[in-house]
């Protein structure tokens, strides 16, 4: 797969709120798909087809353990695809915080051209 | 300041990305501040390098030409059309890149009055998701490390987003 690719699996994948939750439970260790399905009123089919999913996207994978077969959170995608959207954010952060400077001053000034017209008009 | 400054970014589509942002200022004054030559070169910086030439012709159908030069690097040169233009609420216009065939890009800025703040929304519609993705994913760092903290907050914020 292409970086785009990738990227593009991963935010499809991101985009359901069952599969986020998922992945937020799975942030705090492994689980098996009977744990998993726990908090949720879905039968543990849809529940596997979510785990496809994400799995397909990279995002989990199973551990070793051929028994319970837990799943695991994969970390690199989403880290990949977080500093795709930081990137992009930083550049334009650095450019509003300059922008924020910028109409600071300009209302600054405008209030001090605002008052002399007045003060001008009252004489 | 009171108010949050974060920046709010969405792909509501797979051509789009929407950014969102609260300025401390009346909108008029936001409003000049993203047209007007004099005052886009103070803030509207590329990678490296600040703008040396801001030619607007802020009127339906009037161009539009920004250079950003910095030492070492390569210029970099945009341009375009004005669409539609509704002082101080709407900006839309195209934007083409020079030695860059990617095609071109509609933007839509849209300047809210929200009392003494204004906010902004940045609404960019890519010719491709291709396009798009090499955009926003322009010189990202390698080697990215494990960090589950970094993990959560993208979780916490893709579902502020998506809500």
């Amino acid at each position: 797969m292409t970086q785009s690719e990738r990227l593009d699996a991963t935010f499809a994948a991101l985009a359901d709120p069952t599969r986020r939750a998922i992945l937020a439970r799975l942030a705090s260790g492994e689980l098996t798909v009977t744990e998993l399905c726990e908090p949720f009123e879905m039968s543990q089919p849809a529940i596997s087809k979510h785990l496809k999913v994400l799995e397909r996207a990279g995002l989990i994978s199973r551990s070793q353990d051929a028994q319970r077969r837990p799943r695991r959170l994969e970390s690199k995608p989403l880290v990949e695809a977080t500093e795709w959207m930081e990137r992009y954010r930083s550049l334009w952060e650095a450019n509003f915080r300059r922008l924020d400077a910028v109409l600071k001053q300009l209302t600054a000034s405008r209030k001090t051209t605002r008052r002399r017209v007045n003060s001008r008009r009252s004489r | 300041m009171s108010h949050s400054t974060d920046i709010v970014i969405t792909t509501p589509s797979d051509r789009e990305v929407v950014m969102t942002r609260v300025f401390d200022a009346p909108r008029p004054l936001v409003f000049e501040a993203f047209t007007s030559p004099e005052l886009l070169p103070q803030w509207l910086e590329a990678p490296g390098r600040a703008m040396t030439v801001c030619e607007i012709d802020l009127r339906v159908g009037g161009a539009y030409r920004f250079v950003w030069t910095g030492p070492g690097k390569k210029d970099v040169g945009s341009y375009g059309v004005y669409r539609d233009v509704v002082a101080p609420a709407r900006v839309v216009r195209t934007e083409a890149w020079e030695d860059w065939d990617a095609g071109e890009v509609l933007v839509t800025t849209e300047f809210e009055d929200d009392g003494p703040l204004t906010t902004v929304t940045v609404t960019a519609v890519f010719p491709s998701r291709e396009i798009r993705d090499q955009v926003l994913a322009a010189g990202m760092k390698s080697g990215a490390e494990t960090n589950y903290g970094r993990l959560a907050v993208l979780l916490a914020r893709v579902q502020t987003v998506s809500v």
